[in-house]
């Protein structure tokens, strides 16, 4: 098991490198340059600029420069907010990301899992039509409409939350967020949990549990959960970089002041430095969670050995 | 019934039509996607003719005049002239509805068949080279698909893009295509495994056949059920994340729309023109509905051992 971790760490150095080396690549064949615009500058202070940002030296020192300071934990300054440091940028702006997005996984999984086992232990029946079918709507509805249709609703019909703010986390103003946000992830998981443990239902040592006159309520909680769940446990991976891109939207519909909405901009102001923090910190944070993941396949599913 | 009299055998894909047919969810999921698919086809020359409003037409102050009252609401607000209303430049929103769907279903398409093309050439060459060779290729896959490219994706659109709307097009085909493969290449690879023991491969290969030509020419059309099934899912994906592209001012350009960007647009004006988002917002979701359906029902259908929901 430790040396599994260890091992499984290791691999995930190379592929920050790998991320890193891809957008840092982008960016520098990109046609332009975060400081040209429409006029062209004057060559001495385009000349200024490029020795201030090292933009003078050969490629791969950049790059080193680049990885060195990635690995220091140091992004630097950036470009469109003076004075403020990347790190300062990623401190403010990660916990309201985060926040929202732990939330609306949570709400995500506890209603997800109830009702795809719900749906699961009462196959064909009414139940499992309905909350089927709003899985299917879950999966296909754009956080982009459905946020605004919770706007439209609870706060210009109904007003019972702001429509667009951010009060810190425990406030009304997270509601909505959170509820757009989970919305897929509750259709997923209710469909994963659902075909996991109708496989498992029907699984020779459910059999056996009920032949030793277990009750049905024991059977499918202790029993079939467990494996039948498997699903969605490996779903939580892949589900976090997706997250990702949900809570770009979900935070530009509900202007809230999280990493994903600085992303944005960043890439379209070409702040540099902000971007690779940014994409540096995410690509850590989903890889250490996959890991996390398969650290706890092990756990649930003891026929899974490192 | 008259099977005394004629015996005949079903096919593969006859079986799978019957069981589609009895489908009800699968059959509306097509039908819909039919009717939005010839809608969005037939619809913008039919507007153009009948009322002049194209998706980049601006009313001038005239036709403002002419057309508003008494067929139309004077706020912009659906009317007969204009089912959705308009925008706030003047713009038929249906118009504007019908060529975004062309270019959300194309998007769709093409990605997906980027998708097909590098899908099936790795997962085959993978499956079918074994060994070392197969290890490496689906180590990269594996390593690939921990990567957050949606970010690598925005980072590509926002650098890059931006010239000409053609070009962003071609950007987003490319780069939607391109992180959607890796499902798919899974998916043949594991089909070529279990189909290239099998004798008929076998007889290819003592009749001297070349490794490429039994890859392209035996193996890879009996990869197709589970090819057709996940290409059906992989279209709707595909169309969702252009859209939240496009929603984010990263993917179609103006004067192009799709149903994402016309979204974007829209949400500016939700407090006081809600329709302005509702009504592609609501297309979109009704077309990825009805796709996955068909999906979900095609599986069901070509693949009925593998009844999973997931």
């Amino acid at each position: 098991m430790f040396r599994f971790i260890v091992r499984r760490l290791l691999v995930t150095i190379p592929m920050v490198l790998v991320v890193l080396t891809l957008t840092w690549s982008l960016i520098r064949l990109a046609p332009g340059n975060f400081y040209s615009g429409e006029r062209a500058l004057p060559a001495g202070i385009e000349r200024n600029i490029r020795e201030k940002y090292g933009l003078d030296r050969p490629w791969y020192v950049q790059y080193g420069k680049m990885i060195g300071n990635t690995a220091r934990g140091d992004f630097g300054t950036s470009l469109r907010y003076e004075g403020q440091t990347v790190n300062e940028i990623l401190g403010r702006t990660i916990p309201v990301s985060a926040a929202i997005g732990i939330m609306a996984y949570a709400l995500a999984l506890v209603v997800g899992v109830t009702a795809g086992t719900i749906a699961a232990v009462r196959q064909n029946s009414r139940f499992d039509y309905g909350s089927m079918t709003f899985a299917m709507l879950g999966i296909s509805m754009p956080n982009f409409v459905l946020g605004p249709l919770l706007v439209l609703l609870f706060s210009l019909t109904l007003y019972w939350f702001p429509p667009a703010r951010w009060d810190g986390v425990p406030s009304r103003s997270m509601v909505l967020p959170v509820l757009t946000l989970s919305a897929i992830y509750m259709a997923y998981i209710a469909r994963l949990a659902r075909a996991g443990m109708l496989e498992v239902l029907r699984s020779d040592y459910i059999r056996t549990a009920r032949a030793k006159g277990l009750d049905e309520r024991h059977i499918v909680i202790r029993h079939a959960m467990r494996g039948g769940l498997l699903p969605v446990l490996s779903f939580s991976g892949p589900a976090l970089a997706i997250l990702v891109t949900g809570t770009v939207v979900v935070e530009r519909i509900f202007a809230l002041p999280g990493v994903g909405n600085y992303f944005i901009n960043a890439n379209l102001n070409r702040d540099e430095p902000l971007v690779l923090g940014i994409v540096a910190f995410i690509s850590v944070v989903i890889l250490c969670f996959n890991l996390l993941v398969d650290v706890a396949y092990g756990f649930i599913d003891p026929r899974v050995r490192y | 019934m008259n099977e005394e009299t004629e015996v005949e055998g079903t096919s593969l894909w006859q079986n799978a039509w019957r069981r589609l047919r009895r489908n009800r969810l699968a059959m509306f999921g097509m039908i819909v996607t039919g009717l939005i698919v010839a809608v969005s086809l037939v619809g913008p020359p039919i507007i153009a003719t009948a009322t002049g409003y194209t998706y980049d037409y601006i009313p001038s102050r005239a036709d403002l005049i002419r057309s508003f009252p008494p067929l139309s609401a004077p706020d912009g607000s659906f009317s007969l002239s204009h089912p959705m209303g308009t925008d706030s430049s003047g713009r038929d929103i249906l118009a504007r509805v019908l060529l975004g769907g062309r270019i959300s279903l194309m998007v769709g398409i093409i990605s997906t068949l980027v998708s097909l093309i590098i899908g099936i050439a790795y997962g085959a060459t993978a499956g079918y080279m074994g060994g070392h060779v197969d290890d490496v290729m689906m180590r990269i896959v594996d390593i690939l698909y921990a990567i957050p490219y949606m970010m690598i994706v925005i980072v590509l659109l926002a650098f890059f893009g931006g010239q000409s709307p053609l070009r962003q097009l071609f950007l987003l085909f490319a780069a939607l295509g391109a992180v959607s493969w890796l499902t798919m290449a899974r998916i043949v690879r594991g089909q070529v495994l279990s189909l290239k023991n099998r004798e008929f491969v076998l007889a290819a290969r003592a009749g001297g056949v070349s490794t490429s030509k039994i890859i392209l020419r035996h193996l890879v059309p009996n990869t197709i059920g589970p090819v057709i099934v996940y290409a059906t899912l992989t279209v709707p994906s595909v169309m969702l994340q252009e859209a939240f592209l496009s929603f984010l001012g990263l993917g179609v350009q103006a004067p192009l729309a799709s149903w994402g960007s016309l979204a974007n647009e829209g949400i500016q004006n939700i407090a006081v023109f809600p329709w302005q988002l509702l009504f592609p917002g609501v297309t979109m979701a009704v077309t990825l509905v009805s796709l996955n359906f068909l999906g979900d029902g095609l599986r069901d259908a070509l693949d009925p051992q593998t009844r999973r929901t997931s």
